[in-house]
């Protein structure tokens, strides 16, 4: 989410230059409703405007499925009949996040359009939507590398096996000589451990 | 024992404890299609248009029910591609133009849009307007050319259309009439500039137009009058001649059109067939220069000829599929029949010219469970050997699609799973001795190989041959399609309930259909002519002393489309799908309600609440009887009427109606009711916590040692209401004149136990009820904005139970009894979320003992299916938590809800046209299966707090060997090293005793 913020901000920052000079969408009156014309603008994919419509089956909704449109080649859509007042378009395309846009179609202007995304409040010029972020669906595998399996239970297992063999003898070494002596003399009369000791129910037999 | 229920005890803590930072559980790339499968399906078939003439890709192009657009394969049935338009957007016709675009018109004909044919990307879209509703409504691509544009004539809205193949520009338009015209068919003689349209004004009136083509100017208008009246039915037979359909249904009118004069000609249908009695009707095929006439339980095909003469060719019996007239060389025409006698289906064709002798006369074999056939197109091509072939497409009655070719299925897709109703799940049966377990590894070195090839993939040495081995060995891992129960609970059967009224049981390993059941008892009949299936309910799931015994599950549904229709139940058979028994009720069924008590047989006792009130107890037998008799005085159920905006509460009475002697049914008496104004409030939503849903603690533990006691009752409803006038779409309310109310309703007593108004907010809602909280989801018209509130609910009554001593001298009331009846002391949090997406559906996962905590399924307008966590929809949020609640788990406040990405269960794949989702719990406490379907299908098993109790599928086995034969080695290392410094350590003290043997002694 972090690494996206950086591509969020230059989208919007790139929305505003190009956008300002341009005439906001207007849409033309009908006998029972208007029309609102907009484009989805996706970069770096297909040749700027256009959106390959196999590959990406995106579908634009207006007021949570009232009306279902689809994306012609250059990604321009359309919503026919619409009243006057504030509506919701969403845009669904696998692999981005577009935020709801909130549009306005005035009865006094002839049905002139103002429209603003809702997830950050930002007014748009003109009906171009394009998304906020990519989506990434999956996590992704981190590459190997030593400290992981040093870290998971069996690495820690053989660091502790390591540790016991190759650092307590050094730290025998250091151990006053008198007391190894008493050591080993109990071992001595404990005996030998053998492996058939140590396992359960060897030492019934 | 003790143990077990210790950890139980400390799983909450312990969890809450481990998983704290990041609460998605997300999915890598290639574990896709490890744990979920994804069907996609289009529903059953309207129209269908065959694309075979050029070579390469042989296509087809459908549109269906469930309102999609789907390219087909002709040679194995895939799907090239699809659309799956608005729910508004019924698909009226389509149709290939110019050999490129397929053009649809939807919406009762204001919309037509064309798709590029091989990529199904839209090429462009036209608007159509009329003024009057007119009734029908079709296109028709004609070989007619305006400037060189080929052009698609539209009628709808009472206006025809002429509109450029190209670009969709509407080249000229010409509304008809401004009365109210019922125009029936539009079409254009051969070379001619003219176009003709014909309907009926009134139904004694008919009105032809002639409109020239070029530039759609009205050229004449002509009305003729036919006393006897008309049906409503006509037929087109040729450019020049209809047939009509008297008022009485029993006399053809022929309408002939020539030089511009019309002339009826009427006939009895009793001089053309013997012994003719009762109603004719027509069938909406369209043939050349014939007539397909429904009589009783006969076709009957006419053949118009000559100047005025009707000949019977043939007569068949009924339930028969006939397809259009296909064009073939020489002017002739070929016409598809199918038919079905026992076991197999015959398909037939025909050639109008010369209709003893049949084209094809095909018998294929096909079982029971597809129904008959309902509609049929067919296909010319040329065979090898030069002769004519065809092929046919098939809808058969349960909705599943056929292609037959050379007397042989060549694919069939069962889109009847497009348009499921209901569901419900099963276990599957018991894993018997002697079926041999461990058929999954054949030796252990495979087993090995295995496993050495997955620690390839984890320590990412596996190369791209290894990986795909990886990849295939976790897909054919034939352990998750066994045909039993096993040990996790995650193999189950769904069973789905379609609207064609068939019951298909799906394996949850992989999705394949075990069994399906087209329902016998809901098949059109003489005694039932509309059934509808409605829902479907576990019936009797055997598990105690009923061992041996099948589960089965209970269909209900309708004869007819109304409340009051008589009802119909169906018992199948969860294991064999066979249908047990049936049975068409004497009453309707309004509400089905399943009782908490189960017979001897484990057969779960159902009350069906009929139109009038009544309650009817199954099964009916004197066991269940006297079973809900002892429970009759605590049995309550409520009404909801959402027109009137009343819900009534209802308790039980002994005896049914008077002078009914009927002892399974029993009367109801009116407890309470809550009326809500209807000029302020709108039911609009209610929801209700599940029957199944298990809560393991009632308590819940803050950080700061406090307890809080969740008010859990099975009896909590949830509504919500708007006013009246938000009750439409977004966009038809101002902010100022919308407002919604939730409820928290207790159902025994009609007490209201929580109320909140939302200023400014409207519908649509949906809303999820689990444990002590319910989530909903509606739209906040000031913000602009989705909103998700969450409502939690505690017990205050139970509040001082937190006093130590006064537990020790046992001064608490955790054991008393709780009432329904007594007054609750509740108190209760709420808080507000904004949410991105519009919401589909939303559901809670469901676990084995509610211990693991809790996810909101919710399904987006984009298709797919968001997990999100609970904890993110909590109350207690704050914006700077103290320590001790961020310990609890509590996450700091935002305003909006987070969309993770890697959070969708269904990653990269959409469920079209979302529906439903059903959560189940696996036998696994972490783990629960989740089941969402629409017109696509998709199964996955999720785990919102990770799969703590069982190993990952990613788990190493061969990690664990190595450290384990590593460990051995290394123990018999050592051991010999001691041994031999043991041995050095005595040869030492011996050498040291020979020579300074003073020393020892």
């Amino acid at each position: 989410m972090d690494a996206s913020r950086p591509i969020f901000a230059a989208l919007i920052a790139l929305l505003f230059f190009f956008s300002l000079p341009c005439a906001l969408s207007v849409s033309s009156a009908h006998g029972e409703g208007y029309a609102i014309t907009g484009r989805v603008r996706i970069e770096g994919l297909g040749k700027g405007f256009g959106i390959p419509g196999k590959t990406l089956n995106a579908k634009v909704i207006l007021n949570g499925g009232q009306q279902v449109t689809f994306l012609r080649a250059d990604g321009y859509f359309s919503f026919y009949n619409v009243s006057a007042g504030t509506h919701l378009i969403e845009v669904s395309a696998m692999g981005y996040f577009f935020s709801p846009v909130r549009v306005d179609v005035s009865a006094r202007n002839r049905g002139k359009v103002q429209a603003a995304l809702t997830e950050n409040r930002k007014g748009l010029t003109e009906l171009v939507l394009e998304p906020l972020r990519e989506e990434e669906y999956y996590d992704v595998r981190e590459p190997f590398s030593i400290m992981s399996l040093v870290k998971s239970p069996m690495g820690l297992m053989m660091g502790f096996m390591l540790i016991v063999m190759f650092v307590m003898p050094k730290l025998m070494e250091n151990m006053d000589p008198e007391e190894i002596r008493r050591a080993q003399e109990e071992m001595r009369s404990q005996g030998v451990p053998s492996l058939a000791n140590l396992l359960p129910g060897a030492g019934r037999s | 024992m003790e143990i077990r229920v210790l950890i139980l005890l400390l799983l909450p803590l312990l969890l809450i404890s481990l998983f704290v930072p990041n609460p998605t559980v997300a999915l890598y790339e290639d574990q896709v299609g490890l744990m979920d499968w994804h069907y996609k399906y289009i529903g059953k078939v309207k129209h269908a248009v065959f694309h075979t003439q050029k070579a390469g890709r042989k296509r087809v192009v459908v549109s269906t029910e469930e309102n999609v657009i789907a390219s087909l394969d002709l040679r194995r049935g895939d799907i090239f591609w699809r659309h799956v338009l608005g729910k508004n957007d019924v698909i009226d016709a389509i149709d290939i133009a110019m050999g490129k675009y397929v053009i649809s018109l939807s919406s009762k004909g204001s919309v037509l849009r064309a798709w590029n044919l091989p990529d199904g990307q839209m090429v462009w879209e036209s608007f159509l307007q009329g003024s009057t509703l007119s009734k029908s409504f079709f296109s028709a691509p004609l070989n007619l050319k305006i400037d060189k544009d080929n052009v698609v004539l539209v009628f709808g809205k009472g206006c025809i259309h002429a509109v450029s193949c190209i670009d969709g520009e509407i080249l000229w338009k010409n509304e008809l009439s401004s009365e109210s015209s019922d125009i029936q068919h539009v079409f254009q003689p051969l070379g001619s500039d003219l176009i003709y349209a014909v309907g009926f004004i009134t139904s004694s009136k008919l009105v032809i137009y002639q409109i020239n083509a070029k530039n759609g100017d009205l050229l004449k208008q002509s009305t003729v009058d036919f006393p006897g009246g008309f049906s409503g039915d006509l037929s087109l037979v040729s450019t020049d001649t209809l047939i009509a359909l008297d008022s009485t249904q029993s006399k053809l009118v022929k309408i002939s059109l020539v030089n511009g004069e019309t002339s009826l000609l009427p006939s009895d249908i009793a001089d053309l067939i013997d012994g003719f009695s009762g109603m004719a009707s027509l069938l909406p095929s369209k043939l050349t220069g014939m007539l397909a006439i429904k009589i009783n339980s006969y076709i009957v095909f006419v053949r118009v000829s000559g100047e005025d003469r009707l000949e019977v060719v043939e007569k068949i019996n009924y339930p028969a599929a006939v397809s259009n007239s296909l064009s073939l060389l020489e002017g002739h025409y070929a016409i598809g029949l199918v038919q079905r006698s026992g076991n197999k289906i015959h398909l037939t064709v025909k050639l109008d010219s010369d209709w003893n002798s049949d084209m094809i006369k095909e018998s294929i074999e096909l079982g029971h469970q597809r129904g008959i056939a309902e509609k049929v197109f067919i296909n010319d091509y040329i065979r090898t050997d030069r002769s004519p072939g065809f092929r046919a497409l098939i809808v058969m009655e349960d909705h599943s699609l056929l292609l037959l070719q050379q007397g042989e299925i060549v694919w069939s897709r069962e889109d009847g799973l497009a348009s499921i109703m209901d569901t419900t799940t099963s276990e599957l049966p018991v894993e018997k001795a002697g079926v041999s377990v461990s058929k999954v590894e054949h030796n252990l070195f495979e087993w090995l190989k295995g496993h050495i090839l997955k620690l390839k993939g984890t320590l990412m040495l596996a190369n791209s041959d290894d990986i795909v081995a990886i990849q295939e060995m976790r897909l054919k891992s034939s352990e998750k399609n066994k045909m039993t129960r096993d040990h996790n609970g995650f193999r189950k059967l769904l069973i789905v309930l379609t609207k064609a009224g068939k019951v298909y049981a799906l394996h949850s390993g992989d999705g394949r259909v075990v069994w399906s059941l087209l329902l016998p008892s809901f098949r059109m009949s003489n005694t039932c002519h509309h059934p509808t299936a409605l829902s479907i309910y576990q019936w009797q799931v055997p598990h105690h002393h009923a061992m041996d015994e099948n589960p089965s599950v209970l269909v209900v549904g309708w004869c007819g489309f109304s409340l009051d229709s008589p009802g119909i139940l169906s018992f199948v058979d969860s294991y064999t799908g066979k249908e047990l028994y049936s049975s068409s009720l004497t009453h309707s069924i309004a509400q089905v309600i399943p009782l908490p008590f189960t017979d001897s047989t484990e057969q779960r006792l159902h009350l069906l609440i009929d139109a009038d009130g009544l309650a009817h107890l199954y099964p009916r037998t004197d066991e269940a009887i006297k079973i809900f008799q002892r429970e009759l005085p605590n049995t309550y159920w409520y009404s909801i009427d959402g027109e009137k905006g009343i819900i009534r509460g209802y308790g039980l009475q002994y005896s049914c109606l008077p002078g009914i002697t009927d002892e399974y049914c029993f009367g109801a008496k009116e407890l309470w009711s809550i009326v809500f104004p209807s000029e302020s409030e709108k039911i609009i939503a209610t929801t209700t916590r599940k029957l199944n849903e298990i809560v393991h603690t009632q308590a819940k533990v803050l950080a700061d040692q406090d307890v809080m006691y969740k008010y859990i009752s099975q009896n909590l409803l949830f509504v919500a209401t708007v006013a009246p006038k938000a009750a439409g779409e977004i966009g038809s309310a101002n902010p100022e004149e919308s407002w919604l109310v939730a409820y928290l309703i207790d159902s025994i007593t009609g007490r209201i136990l929580h109320r909140v108004t939302h200023p400014a907010c409207q519908g649509p809602v949906h809303a999820v009820f689990s444990e002590n909280w319910v989530v909903y989801h509606y739209f906040n018209l000031r913000a602009h904005r989705y909103e998700m509130s969450v409502i939690e609910i505690y017990d205050q009554s139970r509040a001082d139970n937190k006093d130590v001593l006064k537990l020790m001298i046992g001064k608490h009331n955790l054991t008393s009894p709780v009432s329904a009846y007594s007054r609750p002391e509740v108190i209760v949090k709420s808080q507000s979320y904004f949410f991105t997406h519009s919401v589909k559906a939303i559901a809670v996962s469901l676990t084995a003992k509610g211990i693991t905590s809790k996810q909101l399924l919710i399904g987006t307008i984009g298709d797919q299916v968001l997990a999100l966590d609970k904890r993110y929809v909590d109350p207690r949020r704050s914006i700077n938590p103290t320590p001790s609640e961020k310990e609890e788990g509590i996450i700091p406040l935002t305003d909006s809800l987070p969309i993770i990405p890697q959070s969708y269960v269904t990653h990269s794949l959409q469920v079209e046209g979302l529906r439903g989702i059903l959560s189940v719990p696996a036998k696994l406490e972490s783990t629960s299966l989740l089941f969402a379907y629409g017109v696509d299908l998709f199964f996955t098993r999720i785990a919102p707090s990770r799969t703590y109790d069982s190993l990952t599928e990613d788990f190493s086995y061969a990690l664990l060997l190595i450290t384990i034969v590593a460990l051995v080695a290394s123990i018999f290392v050592t051991w010999v090293l001691s041994e031999k410094k043991e041995l050095r350590e005595k040869w030492r003290v011996l050498l040291l005793f020979l020579f300074h043997p003073v020393d020892s002694y």
